[in-house]
């Protein structure tokens, strides 16, 4: 009898095994040519996938896949250029007038209209919807009335936006902003088709967008499938069948199966296979400068960091970080060396320029003397806190805190404090809880060197994490925004770069590039200035 | 029943003397066999304790010996690591990251350039405390309760048992993720702390079996008709021979809480610096491993050897205390 | 028997609501996730209020715990924070993770036994030691280490095996990982083995067998194995849940989206309802099997009667 229940027990297990496996199989070897479709390491977007909610770069991905904004940026010089916007007026850079190019459609074939803007970002501001990047529609007049600092929303729609005709709609901001039609091409500005609204959860499990990509397949979690749409009417068409966007556990997983020739596209090369990446992918391999910026912020709500000669300590620590060094061993040259506040993807003419200097180069000895006028490390030990979950900052972290204890001749001087999730560590940063300094990461919205500003120095700005604040940085912030001369508001911004600079508001680390590799089966692929690759322009040999 | 496996890294030896039901059934075999009652009898027939009867055996047993001289030595270089190593774990270059073995550095340099001959020797002692630390809380907490339980039987036994069962429930590692995650200090402790936290009902289950079997022998029951104190009857005449299969179990426990702590630290939770630590240690070199696999190599070595001691001097004790082995 | 399974049924009862409402806790203490949600940008606090609110995160939390286990019993284990619904999350994680553990088993028992045997044979022969020392090897190093390792050398250098795992998970790909995830549980179902065997060779009704004149085959599969793998069974299982919860390691190496991840992913983002709903489903596995298991013994032992 008992070897009939173990039968039992075996048949019972296969057959367990046989459905299990009946669900899996298929396979997605894609083809070739201008149909062939091209795989692509991906990460599980944390918010639903709404235009104005997604403020993560996996996410980011799929919207720049299926979104055509008013505005677009140039994919190798990252400079604004009209693409569903025909032309965006203004007189007094606070009433702006935007005409609509005709002949766009969504891809479920309604036509993209003033309307679709108008809803979009009212539906983006307003507070009931939760929409994380709601915040992206400050500018516009009537906004604190529909997403108030607390309490309910007073009004529906934002007063400063008004529909003229199909293609015509005017915004009015509630204060002088004359780079505002340059911050049009990031994906929070999209428009949305009636579907959006009409039926929201089907939307989302499959969203519709008017960019040269459909939503084919979405398996949350695991992998979306992207198609090329034929009846895309814009230039930048996909000249590749598809984007399968695959879900990876760990960036090194990603990288193994490329190496492998299981994967055609990673586009986030992990910091442990830089040493051996040109060996594996010899030419395939790219790194270019994107608009990414690490700094280490400083508590200034911490009495011990907010001190009268604080200015000399923050400069002291600048000095005793061995950028060159760890920028070559550690990343491998992924990064370069900070030389200001900004990111050279701006180009000298957006206003990327060595203001740092002498502060950010480094220097044992004046470091040494720096921070002994500065009173020395608060406390005696300074400890750098970081999220361990993700993105390999444990390296660099340990990294500076070894160059400064080598540069102060004390080991005890630095130390790294990982916490455990990015969620907790947000919240320590947010609720002001740090005692040190922190690390920080800047990903520009879009190429302005107000971008790299105002939103992280100027006083209670969203991301001005720090609590750093100077009324004299403030106020040429404000007048460069006012400023319509697009020369003159960069120099402006640059001489606010200066007052941050001898203060020492945050300290400059370096800045990240975009590095990506690719497979033998696919070619012309490269990386934005948001080092988030170009999908449309890979080619499938 | 045997335990459980805790996770991957982390598994408990199953002991065969897990639970009452198992045991019941042993001690029927070896009644067969000893008639003098579960406890062995000496080869010239004169009755000697368990303990003594086992330390005879252990002395001979060259596992036990060479296991037992490792542990030595760990321990030694815990206490006084500058005994055999002269450098700073905490003095770093980073000129020479990676690099290999050379004069003076005989296992080379890792990522950040700290000698890795110097980290390799002061991470014995965060993973030798980390063990030691973890298993005696555990030990301890795991016999009280497990103990009560089986000694007062009925409703207390039921509501301890339903206790060891809730924390029984949870996986390890994943408990581990929860509660470090938001761990902000850097010592040992939150470690150890959670260790014994997830990890008492393994040897509570334990001890409540073999308090459950010594509670039946015929010496406690001659004590009871005696008119001897609860407390007397635990302490004196049912804990010194309900404490062998906790000790075995400890004694292997103790090696996979050493594991647990590098992976801990893999996923993110371990240790903080400037703890020095062999789990610190692996789960930064793991991500070099095609390039310097010599930064993997002498932590994972040392790790490997250290949890093999211990379970090696559990496998030898649990022989040594088990007669139905002789 | 039948008595016996009623009391362990309602023994369970408040074991479960016991170790939900511990985990219920923990998850808890990790704190507000909504900061991580904002990424590297304060949320504002309007929507920062509005999302706590939804998520039911401003509510006391023994009323988050009671409206929680409320809704699981309705069958709604609430939504993870990219708006999917948990039970859709654990319709796809499940099956990938019953498929690994079901590999997993399979390893321990072909692997794991036969090697058993050989070695409570061989008590003592060189075969004996050199396995003995294998299986301590396997158990001290850990597991993350061999996976790499393994990955490496199979996957990478010598190009065997696919070194991640496709979203769909087929057996074929889950052969490697499987053994990884296996390979401690597998040491001890050999070490387990072998003292069984060694034990039950010397007993009566082996002599007897043996005596009868059976041939040295028919008396090891039909009569010391069948009784020598009362443990064994016994031992794996209790794996079966240990398995499916832990393999947070594994799945994470090889890319598996099976429970582990999505577990890691949710401790990650702090989502309670991710959380304690797999955990949820993890206790009601390790509930039942060790029920099963121990129903199982004794219908594989005679000698044992549950009143």
């Amino acid at each position: 009898m008992r070897g009939a229940t173990h039968a039992k027990w075996a048949a019972l297990a296969l057959a367990v095994a046989l459905t299990a496996t009946a669900c899996g199989g298929g396979d997605d070897s894609g083809g070739s040519g201008a149909d062939g479709i091209v795989s692509s390491s991906w990460g599980d977007p944390q918010n639903p996938l709404e235009p104005a909610n997604t403020n993560e770069v996996q996410g980011g991905k799929v919207l720049a896949m299926i979104f055509r904004g008013l505005k677009q940026y140039d994919p190798k010089t990252g400079e604004a250029k009209d693409m569903l916007a025909e032309r965006i007026e203004t007189t007094d850079s606070t009433n702006f007038r935007i005409t609509l190019k005709s002949g766009w459609t969504f891809s479920n074939g309604e036509k993209v209209t003033a309307k679709s803007f108008v809803d979009a970002w009212n539906y983006g501001a307003h507070l009931k919807n939760n929409q994380k990047n709601a915040f992206f529609f400050g500018q516009i007049e009537g906004y604190d009335q529909v997403h108030p600092e607390e309490g309910q929303a007073k009004a529906e729609t934002m007063s400063g936006l008004k529909v003229v005709d199909d293609r015509t709609f005017t915004v009015k901001l509630s204060q002088k902003f004359s780079l505002w039609p340059e911050t049009l091409g990031y994906a929070a500005f999209a428009p949305l088709p009636k579907a959006f609204f009409d039926d929201h959860d089907a939307w989302l499990s499959k969203p519709v967008g008017n960019g040269p990509y459909t939503v084919d397949s979405y398996a949350k979690g695991s992998q979306m499938a992207l198609k090329r749409w034929d009846g895309y009417p814009g230039e930048d068409k996909a000249q590749n069948g598809g984007v399968t966007l695959k879900v990876y556990t760990d960036n090194n997983t990603a990288y193994t199966d490329l190496t492998a020739g299981n994967l055609d596209l990673v586009d986030d090369v992990p910091a442990s296979q830089l040493k051996n990446v040109e060996a594996d992918l010899g030419d395939r391999y790219i790194n270019v400068p994107a608009g990414i910026i690490q700094t280490l912020s400083i508590p200034f709500y911490d009495k011990a960091w907010d001190t009268p000669d604080g200015d000399k300590l923050r400069k002291g620590i600048s000095r005793a970080i061995n950028r060159e060094q760890i920028t070559e061993t550690i990343f491998q040259k992924t990064r370069t060396p900070a030389v200001d506040w900004t990111s050279p993807v701006l180009g000298e003419e957006g206003g990327f320029k060595n203001i740092c200097g002498d502060f950010c180069s480094y220097d044992a000895a004046e470091a040494k003397k720096l921070v002994a006028e500065g009173g020395g490390i608060p406390g005696g030990t300074m400890r750098i806190s970081y999220n361990a979950d993700t993105g390999s900052h444990k390296e660099w972290v340990d990294a500076v805190c070894n160059s400064i204890n080598n540069a102060l001749g004390n080991n005890r001087a630095c130390v790294g404090n990982p916490v455990g999730t990015f969620a907790d560590y947000r919240n320590q940063v947010t609720t002001q809880k740090m005692t040190g300094p922190f690390r920080a990461g800047w990903q520009m919205d879009y190429p302005l060197i107000q971008n790299f500003l105002q939103p992280l120095y100027y006083t209670n700005a969203s991301s001005n994490d720090g609590k750093w604040s100077n009324p004299e940085f403030d106020k040429l912030v404000d007048q460069a925004n006012a400023e319509p001369d697009t020369q003159k508001a960069v120099e402006i911004f640059q001489r606010a770069e200066e007052v941050l600079r001898d203060d020492m508001g945050a300290i400059p680390l370096w800045y990240q590039n975009g590095s990506a590799g690719y497979s033998e089966r696919v070619s012309n692929v490269a990386l934005n200035p948001f080092s988030v690759p170009v999908y449309n322009e890979i080619k499938v040999n | 029943m045997p335990e459980p496996n805790y996770d991957e890294g982390a598994a408990i030896a199953p002991t065969g003397a897990g639970g009452a039901v198992d045991l019941a059934m042993s001690e029927g075999e070896s009644l067969e066999k000893t008639p003098g009652g579960p406890l062995g009898t000496g080869p010239a027939g004169k009755p000697r304790s368990l303990w003594s009867d086992a330390w005879h055996d252990l002395r001979r047993n060259p596992v036990f010996i060479v296991s037992a001289l490792v542990i030595l030595f760990l321990v030694l270089i815990s206490i006084w690591p500058s005994l055999i190593a002269s450098g700073d774990p905490l003095d770093c270059d980073l000129a020479k990251a990676q690099e290999g073995s050379q004069p003076g550095h005989p296992f080379g340099f890792n990522g950040q350039g700290c000698d890795v001959y110097t980290r390799t020797v002061y991470g014995a002692r965060t993973s030798v405390a980390v063990g030691v630390l973890a298993t005696l809380g555990v030990a301890v907490l795991g016999s009280v309760l497990g103990g009560l339980a089986g000694f007062f039987g009925g409703g207390w036994d039921g509501f301890l048992s339903r206790i060891t069962d809730v924390f029984f429930a949870i996986p390890v590692v994943l408990g581990g993720l929860v509660l470090l995650s938001v761990v902000t200090s850097n010592t040992v402790w939150p470690v150890i702390g959670f260790m014994v936290l997830l990890g008492w009902p393994q040897l509570s289950r334990i001890a409540r079996g073999s308090v459950i079997t010594a509670k039946q022998n015929d010496y406690v029951q001659a004590a009871r008709a005696l008119g001897a104190s609860n407390s007397r009857m635990l302490l004196r005449h049912i804990a010194p021979n309900a404490l062998a299969p906790v000790i075995v179990v400890a004694t292997i426990a103790l090696g996979t809480y050493i594991s647990l702590e590098a992976t801990l630290s893999f996923l993110g939770v371990g240790l903080k610096p400037p703890t020095v630590s062999w789990g610190i240690d692996i789960s930064s070199a793991s991500q070099y491993i095609r390039n310097a696999p010599h930064m993997l190599l002498w932590p994972a070595g040392a790790l490997a050897v250290t949890v093999l001691a211990f379970i090696m001097l559990g496998d030898a004790v649990r022989d040594a205390l088990d007669p139905k082995l002789r | 028997m039948g008595r016996y399974v009623i009391r362990r049924l309602l023994q369970m009862i408040p074991v479960f609501f016991g170790a939900t409402l511990l985990i219920f806790l923990m998850v808890n203490v990790m704190g507000d996730p909504i900061a991580g949600l904002c990424g590297d940008r304060a949320c504002d606090p309007a929507t920062a209020a509005r999302l706590r609110a939804e998520f039911g995160l401003d509510k006391p939390v023994w009323q988050q715990y009671a409206t929680y286990m409320g809704n699981v019993f309705t069958g709604d284990f609430g939504t993870a924070f990219n708006g999917q619904p948990v039970t859709e999350l654990m319709g796809n994680a499940f099956p990938v993770t019953i498929r690994l553990t079901l590999v997993a088993i399979v390893f321990e028992i072909v692997i794991g036994i036969s090697l058993g045997v050989v070695t409570g044979l061989r008590r003592g022969r060189p075969i004996d030691t050199s396995v003995l020392l294998l299986t301590l090897v396997v158990i001290s190093v850990p597991t993350f280490v061999t996976g790499l390792l393994l990955q490496l050398l199979l996957g990478v250098q010598w190009g065997w095996i696919k070194p991640a795992v496709s979203p769909e998970a087929p057996i074929g790909e889950l052969i490697v990982p499987g053994l990884v995830l296996a390979s401690v549980s597998l040491a001890y179902v050999t070490r387990l083995t072998r003292t069984s065997i060694a034990e039950n060779k010397r007993a009566d009704y082996v002599r007897t067998a043996v005596a009868k004149g059976l041939p040295r085959r028919r008396v090891i599969t039909r009569h010391l194995l069948r009784n020598s793998l009362i443990p064994v069974v016994t031992f794996i299982g209790t794996d079966i849940g240990a398995l499916m919860g832990g393999a947070i390691v594994t799945e994470r190496i090889f890319n598996i989206h099976g429970v582990g991840y999505q577990l890691y992913q949710g401790i990650i983002r702090q989502n309670t309802q991710t959380v304690v709903g797999f955990v949820t489903v993890l206790v009601l596995v390790f509930l039942v099997a060790n029920l099963l298991v121990d129903l199982l013994y004794a219908v594989l032992d005679p000698r044992i009667r549950y009143a």
